[in-house]
């Protein structure tokens, strides 16, 4: 019934949207002087407030990368944190320019709310986290455990059609939030643990000796993460999903924050492409020439940003798995800039 | 017969000195056996109590002073593992999280503009409350006209007086909660004293705006007013017209707190016996007048409770704009909970803890300042 109810809401909003928000996101931008993000209210690696109250995290920083694009400066940018609730209509009434905020790329999503994803920034899924004391190095070896999940999510049936999949006996201890969870999880009340990839690094450090706990390598469902604009705005769709595009391909040409302006003088064609150096592929999107320039001197390129905030520089410690480069094993394979 | 002079007896010509009552009728003996152990039942209820205090306090104690970190950089202070011994409230997390407790996202170079608004409203407010302070008509002014204005410029900032404009989605923390809540308590005690008067008042049209303002807004859960102002109205209204995120719930909320405002008002006013009206109409007064003079004062006085009762339970429903993204203390806890930098085993229990304190400070402090205020207020009532 709430989905039921939720559906009809967002429905109506997306057809009042259409006709609420007109086209050119990007000039409205450039004459506001900075961009509306949509980002999380709070979660670990991807959208976090610093003591400071800074904004940091891997969502944070592809908004960040879209302002240096287009302002060169990666502050111009203003976060709306939107609860997982308003996230679509703040997008569909142009409170957002863009949603960056941990958003499952679904078809439903995709068509019928009127989105448009414009890649993925964070391939995420479910995992297990489990002791190290069971000496388990696989999931297909967790048959007969009894696992910890949270109540009433798809969490639960991913769970449910893993098992049966692979023949496989679980019992299953589910709570109301995903607090209670870690805690019966930490006082052994259950031989795993479950949830997205991400969260199960982050949930690890709240347990009494993260240590003891390893997370297996299996990941039984696909959650990829992704930017998304509206529909009907292809020039800003265009420069969403390129920002991120070159943050990837200045990490497969060895571009970094540091050694950017070296790079400037490179010969390497590609590069000098990305750089703005030859062609005017910036132009072509209605950003100066050296917009990814901008993009990898003030925030980094994708390799960079996946360290700082998720990967081995940050607490959270997640390996690059998936999210590895294409050319190391991974998915995240940028068309090249020509 | 000869009179003797000896006496027949022993009178002691000066009284004894007085002896303090027995042990068992004085002292906290006497007190423990009058109002802990005078009856089985009471025992019983007694140990019971006495029981349940054992069980809570000391470990709160434990918890919350003798095993507490009290400073530390990051999690590895609060951490059994590291520290090697139990660990009780993390204190150093609060610690480092303070200033984005206060000032949630306020850029860090302009926080002396939220200190002085801290200050200003600190004065307005003792000002007010302080029955015997001098000019409070002044500062009635102050605190209503001036201060709201000053604060506004300093918050947001204004081109026009050099300070950098600070949008309000960067405000948060205990900043939002009081400016939710003092813009909530401010507005709706005089809208809900027009709304009660209103809903009595003989003229048809205005009885029946009210009425319908009171009862629609009572009717409806003050989440659904927040989701309707921040997920809803931008849908209806056009694009480039967006009211600001922050203003869209105060709104809600003080309309909110006013519907309630009203009601409570109306039960004082409907407590002031008829000869009051009557008294003040032979004096000539007008409607207005009559109610200034006569009417209100002493409707007001009668219901102090049920206007403290409301501004508390107004304080506490500000935690709801959290749910629409707002930062408010609440809020700003909440999200310091997902930083790794502190995630431990026991910083939620300490970040709720130092929320609730903040909470239980504020509200205990408006039911004791009401209660002084009805004591004196009530004075004429006394023998």
């Amino acid at each position: 019934m709430k989905r039921m109810i939720a559906s009809v809401v967002v429905g109506l909003a997306a057809g009042f949207a259409a006709t609420a928000v007109s086209a050119a996101t990007l000039d409205q931008i450039k004459q506001k002087g900075f961009i509306q993000c949509g980002a999380n209210t709070g979660l670990a690696g991807f959208g976090v407030p610093d003591d400071k109250g800074n904004w940091t995290g891997l969502d944070v920083d592809l908004c960040r990368a879209l302002a240096a694009a287009v302002f060169d400066d990666p502050n111009k940018v203003k976060f709306i944190p939107l609860s997982a609730k308003d996230r679509f209509t703040a997008l569909q009434s142009g409170e957002a320019d863009v949603l960056i905020r941990n958003t499952t790329w679904t078809m439903s999503r995709d068509t019928s709310l009127g989105l448009n994803f414009t890649g993925v920034n964070y391939y995420d899924g479910q995992g297990f986290m489990v002791r190290k004391s069971l000496g388990i190095s696989s999931a297909l070896e967790l048959d007969g455990a009894s696992v910890c999940t949270q109540q009433g999510t798809t969490t639960e049936l991913n769970l449910a059609d893993y098992f049966r999949a692979n023949n496989m006996k679980y019992e299953v201890v589910a709570f109301a939030t995903s607090d209670e969870t870690v805690k019966a999880y930490d006082s052994g009340r259950c031989d795993a643990f479950t949830t997205d990839a991400s969260g199960l690094y982050a949930e690890r450090l709240k347990l009494t000796n993260p240590d003891d706990h390893i997370v297996l390598p299996e990941i039984i469902s696909k959650e990829p993460l992704g930017p998304s604009v509206r529909h009907g705005d292809d020039q800003w769709f265009d420069v969403v999903k390129w920002v991120h595009y070159a943050m990837l391909n200045a990490e497969e040409l060895g571009v970094t924050k540091a050694n950017v302006d070296e790079q400037l003088k490179s010969d390497n064609p590609e590069i000098k492409r990305l750089l703005g150096a030859e062609g005017k592929f910036g132009e072509a999107i209605g950003l100066t020439n050296d917009w990814a320039y901008r993009v990898i001197k003030h925030v980094g390129n994708y390799g960079e940003i996946f360290e700082k905030n998720v990967g081995e520089g940050s607490l959270l410690k997640i390996k690059r798995g998936l999210n590895a480069l294409w050319t190391k094993g991974g998915l995240q394979y940028a068309p090249p800039i020509r | 017969m000869a009179i003797t002079t000896e006496p027949v007896a022993y009178v002691r010509g000066t009284p004894i000195a007085e002896q303090p009552p027995p042990l068992m009728a004085r002292g906290w003996v006497a007190w423990v056996r009058e109002n802990l152990f005078s009856s089985v039942g009471n025992t019983i209820l007694t140990l019971i109590a006495l029981y349940i205090i054992y069980l809570v306090v000391p470990p709160a104690i434990r918890f919350f002073f003798l095993d507490a970190v009290w400073t530390g950089s990051d999690r590895e202070a609060c951490l059994a593992a590291s520290v090697g011994r139990e660990v009780g409230a993390c204190w150093a997390y609060v610690d480092a999280k303070f200033s984005y407790f206060v000032y949630g996202s306020y850029p860090w170079d302009e926080r002396w503009r939220v200190d002085i608004v801290f200050v200003l409203g600190a004065i307005g407010i003792a000002w007010l409350l302080w029955l015997d302070a001098p000019k409070r008509n002044l500062g009635a002014l102050y605190f209503f006209v001036i201060f709201p204005v000053v604060a506004f410029i300093l918050l947001r900032g204004s081109t026009a007086v050099g300070l950098e404009r600070v949008d309000t989605s960067l405000w948060g923390g205990i900043l939002v909660t009081l400016v939710v809540s003092i813009v909530g308590i401010v507005v709706s005690l005089p809208l809900g004293v027009l709304l009660a008067l209103g809903r009595r008042s003989r003229l048809p049209l205005v009885r029946l705006a009210s009425v319908i303002f009171i009862e629609v807004v009572r009717g409806v859960p003050l989440i659904t007013v927040l989701f309707m102002a921040n997920t809803m109205l931008p849908l209806f209204l056009p694009g480039n017209m967006s009211p600001d995120r922050l203003l869209r719930p105060l709104v809600g909320v003080a309309l909110f707190a006013s519907a309630y405002m009203a009601e409570v008002v109306r039960g004082g006013l409907q407590a002031i016996p008829k000869g009051q009206y009557e008294g003040a109409m032979s004096l000539g007064l007008g409607y207005w007048r009559m109610m200034r003079l006569i009417i209100l004062p002493q409707a007001l006085r009668i219901v102090i409770p049920g206007i403290v009762n409301t501004f508390i339970g107004l304080f506490k429903d500000t935690t709801l704009v959290s749910i629409v993204g707002i930062f408010d203390l609440i809020k700003t806890v909440e999200v310091t909970l997902v930083d790794p930098t502190w995630a431990t085993p026991v910083t939620r229990l300490t970040g709720y803890a130092f929320a609730g304190l903040f909470y239980f400070i504020c509200c205990y402090g408006m039911s004791r300042y009401s209660l002084a205020v009805e004591r004196r207020l009530a004075a004429g009532q006394k023998r």
